[in-house]
């Protein structure tokens, strides 16, 4: 595996869009040609080499790639977008739709990540050490194809809106959650660790949502049905499972009905 | 203005019945003229190559505001595929409901120079004419929809021919609209009360009128207003599993009618989207085609011309003014659904649709819009479209042309459809072995497209006097072979002039044209009853006054054309 590392030098002025970091764009290239790959700086097209020290080389393929973004990037968006494979860690925190689309590899962010991380994720792994903001592992605007597979795994909190339209895959935070989990969901499971609030499953057919602590407002949308011991992402407990949500279509598989879970630990 | 001499190209013009010669065609004065016109010409070399007139399409949804909203709800279709600026080109971006500049760019790379807007609700004739307005190098128009029109609903109810005309003749010259669209006639309006008009003789809710008296009336009134364009209908129980029936008693409405224009036309009504009106069985488990029952009663009677509404198999946005037809549809595939109702004119509905190859139904309307095409006996009254956006993007039509031109190619196609044998066993297409020829192709794309339009005395052809519209393509009749190499020609124009000036070169636009807005202004007796009754219904009904409802032509249209018809006799 060859590495490339971006230590970031001047902040941009504005954000700049950076779909070109990725194991895919690098491979095969030398650093000079990776500082000559192109970003955008608001209208203007400009060259990664204006904004990071690029060292070492890529190796021939993505998936024997790696890039060390040594520092804060929380101005920089779309770092890993649609990568297929390699590796990708941010020694800090970075900006919005990191991974997003991503069909294969391992993103690791040691800091935050900010808005529509893993944006209609098709494959690979995203972890985020600190937080996550809003519409994380959710579909892009309009589109009612969301997350597809992969796993999302934060170690702090996540905002709103995680996972709306997700059709499979896992995502999992382990910590707290704010309002609209899985909306629309038809597949792929959600885990929260911490406490969700409200709209949890809203308009959900099908797929699964896991929260461990509280939840403010359940949806009236959802019937409890029975009580279940399950083994959770390593944890072993008992959970109040819920059926919904009752409020939409569901489709039906071998004669059953199938429905969206909730399940709450007690 | 520049002289053009476009040498050595096999030339395609059904209008001239040249059919594949090596034709000089000269150009002066932004029309094509006798090349002993010309006296200092720039020489294209067309040598290997097709020369057509540039393409006029009759039938395609690309401008006004379920267009807009198509757009607006779908940011997911410009995902991915934005282009930026570049040259003459604007930003340009959108799949299936492209942007307005992608619009202009895709149709003239594929040599298309005119473009028809095949239904424009009037209360928004500001907003369509604002989006042809900034569509690039096409020469445009727009059919305002008169089928649920509650005018016309209450003239055609008592019998008043004149009077729905001299009200069409102020609507098209207030709106700045071409010609007569129907669509759903009647059952847009009961669309209001939740129901539809299932056959031609279903009664519309209150008005007491059926979908078949509205059709023929408003044919009646256009022939008394002697229009360039017949009446352009997309009759009722479209899509649906047996209705071939009700396309057939739509068609039988117009038998023996003869046309009444100085305009060429030689049909008294335009049926569009013909595929989706073709299908036999009584569900979507038994559907099958009827293209032949429905092209042996079109074969035998040449006063109508059809279009047909080829499925391309692409993921698609759906629109149509058809409002039941759109719920009916998101009932079906559970995707989002846009719906308006607009006043006292139509309705419409938008929703994404996916002509999947692994959808039986999906490779069934595929044949069925080929068909249509391979069983047709006069190609000047048979229309490639894909009905744009709603069966798949205009810029499949070269797409379109491989699988009419080529039977491996469609037979390649057929197999690849997941259930190809039940697809074989529901259509015709496999035992068709006819290949459309280029003559017949450019029958199909501009020479009977602008005849149908009334519009032989500008487009369609090659012939001295008309506007200099030539499409070149790289394309060599004699010896291609590869039928992939027609999709990659016929969108790929070697060279489009349009109006005499180079729009396209070498597959790249080069310039963005001086494009003209056709409307048409027909003349009738002064009527103080529709007068009296337009200022009534605009008093007690619409959310507009009648002055905030004209199409000005300085704000909204860019070199508005008129052609005018005095119908005062």
């Amino acid at each position: 595996m060859e590495t490339v590392t971006l230590t970031p030098k001047a902040q941009p002025e504005l954000f700049i869009d950076a779909e070109n970091i990725t194991p895919d764009a690098f491979a095969g290239k030398s650093a000079a040609e990776i500082a000559g790959l192109s970003v955008f700086e608001g209208n203007q097209t400009q060259t990664l080499g204006q904004y990071f020290e690029v060292a070492g080389k890529a190796a021939a393929t993505a998936d024997e790639t790696k890039i060390v973004i040594k520092g804060d990037v929380t101005k920089v968006k779309y770092i890993g977008m649609r990568m297929t494979g390699g590796e990708i860690v941010v020694e800090g925190s970075a900006d919005m739709y990191v991974g997003a689309w991503m069909e294969g590899g391992r993103i690791r962010v040691k800091g935050n990540v900010d808005a529509f991380s893993g944006t209609g994720m098709k494959g690979g792994e995203l972890e985020v050490d600190g937080n996550a903001g809003n519409y994380l592992g959710a579909a892009y605007r309009g589109d009612w194809r969301g997350m597809q597979a992969g796993t999302i795994r934060v170690h702090g909190n996540a905002g709103s809106d995680l996972g709306t339209f997700m059709n499979g895959g896992t995502i999992i935070v382990e910590g707290d959650v704010d309002v609209h989990v899985g909306t629309h969901a038809e597949g792929g499971t959600i885990i929260v660790k911490g406490n969700g609030k409200s709209k949890i499953g809203g308009q959900m057919v099908k797929g699964e949502i896991y929260v461990f602590g509280t939840i403010d407002v359940m949806m009236p949308g959802y019937v409890y049905r029975e009580d279940v011991d399950l083994e959770v992402d390593g944890e072993s407990a008992r959970f109040a499972l819920f059926e919904g949500d009752m409020g939409e279509r569901h489709g039906k598989r071998k004669g059953q009905v199938i429905y969206g879970k909730i399940y709450q630990k007690y | 203005m520049a002289e053009y001499l476009i040498k050595n190209g096999f030339v395609f013009d059904p209008v001239l019945e040249i059919n594949g010669d090596k034709v000089d065609i000269a150009i002066k004065d932004g029309k094509i003229v006798q090349s002993t016109e010309i006296k200092n010409p720039t020489v294209v070399d067309a040598a290997g190559k097709t020369v057509m007139a540039g393409g006029v399409d009759i039938h395609a949804h690309v401008a006004g505001p379920k267009v807009n909203v198509g757009r607006n709800y779908r940011p997911e279709d410009k995902l991915f595929n934005y282009e930026p600026r570049k040259g003459v080109k604007r930003m340009a971006g959108g799949f299936s409901v492209p942007t307005v500049f992608r619009t202009g760019y895709k149709y003239a790379q594929m040599g298309y120079t005119t473009v028809m807007e095949a239904a424009m609700p009037p209360l928004y004739a500001r907003h369509t004419h604002e989006e042809m307005r900034d569509t690039p190098i096409l020469d445009q128009g727009a059919y305002p929809v008169f089928g649920n029109n509650w005018f016309v609903l209450e003239y055609l109810k008592n019998h008043e021919v004149e009077n729905a005309a001299a009200y069409i003749s102020w609507l098209l010259r207030t709106t700045r609209g071409y010609a007569i669209k129907i669509v759903n006639p009647g059952g847009t309006e009961a669309w209001g009360w939740g129901l539809n008009c299932n056959s031609i003789h279903d009664p519309v809710p209150y008005f007491d009128i059926t979908p078949a008296q509205i059709m023929k009336g408003l044919m009646d009134a256009n022939e008394a207003l002697r229009l360039p364009h017949s009446i352009h209908i997309h009759t009722n129980n479209l899509g649906n599993p047996g209705n071939y029936e009700t396309t057939l008693d739509t068609f039988k409405l117009f038998q023996g009618e003869k046309p009444n224009n100085d305009f060429g036309r030689e049909q008294v009504m335009h049926h569009t989207h013909v595929q989706f009106h073709s299908y036999g069985g009584d569900n979507w488990g038994n559907v099958e085609s009827k293209a032949d029952e429905i092209m042996n009663y079109v074969n035998n009677n040449d006063n109508m011309t059809m279009d047909l509404g080829c499925v391309t198999l692409d993921e698609t946005t759906t629109m149509t003014a058809d409002g039941p037809f759109e719920h009916h549809l998101t009932e079906l595939n559970h995707l989002k659904w846009a719906n308006t109702d607009v006043e006292l004119e139509t309705a419409a509905g938008v929703v994404p649709y996916i002509y999947s190859p692994n959808v039986k139904v999906c490779g069934i309307q595929w044949a069925i819009g080929l068909e249509l095409a391979l069983l047709a006996k006069d190609p000047m009254r048979v229309f490639i479209t894909t009905d744009h956006p709603n069966a798949g993007p205009f810029f499949r039509y070269p797409r379109v042309m491989k699988w009419l031109m080529s039977q491996d190619a469609r037979e390649a196609q057929m197999d690849a459809l997941k259930w190809a044998e039940k697809v074989r066993s529901a259509t015709l297409l496999s035992g068709l072995d006819r290949e459309l020829t280029l003559y017949e192709i450019a029958a199909m794309t501009r020479a009977g497209t602008a005849k149908a339009l009334g519009l032989s005395h500008m487009y369609g052809s090659l012939k001295p006097g008309l506007e200099a519209d030539v499409a070149v393509y790289d394309y060599n009749p004699e010896t291609a072979e590869d039928p992939e190499l027609i999709e990659k020609a016929f969108g790929n124009a070697a060279y489009l002039f349009k109006g005499g000036e180079i729009v396209v070169k070498e597959g790249e636009v080069v310039s963005n044209g001086n494009k003209k807005t056709l409307w048409v202004d027909a003349k009738v007796a002064e009527n103080p009853q529709v007068q009296r009754d337009v200022a009534e219904k605009f008093l007690r009904y619409y959310t507009v006054t009648q002055a905030n409802y004209e199409v000005n032509e300085k704000v909204f249209m860019k070199n508005p054309y008129r052609i005018e018809v005095d119908a005062t006799q």
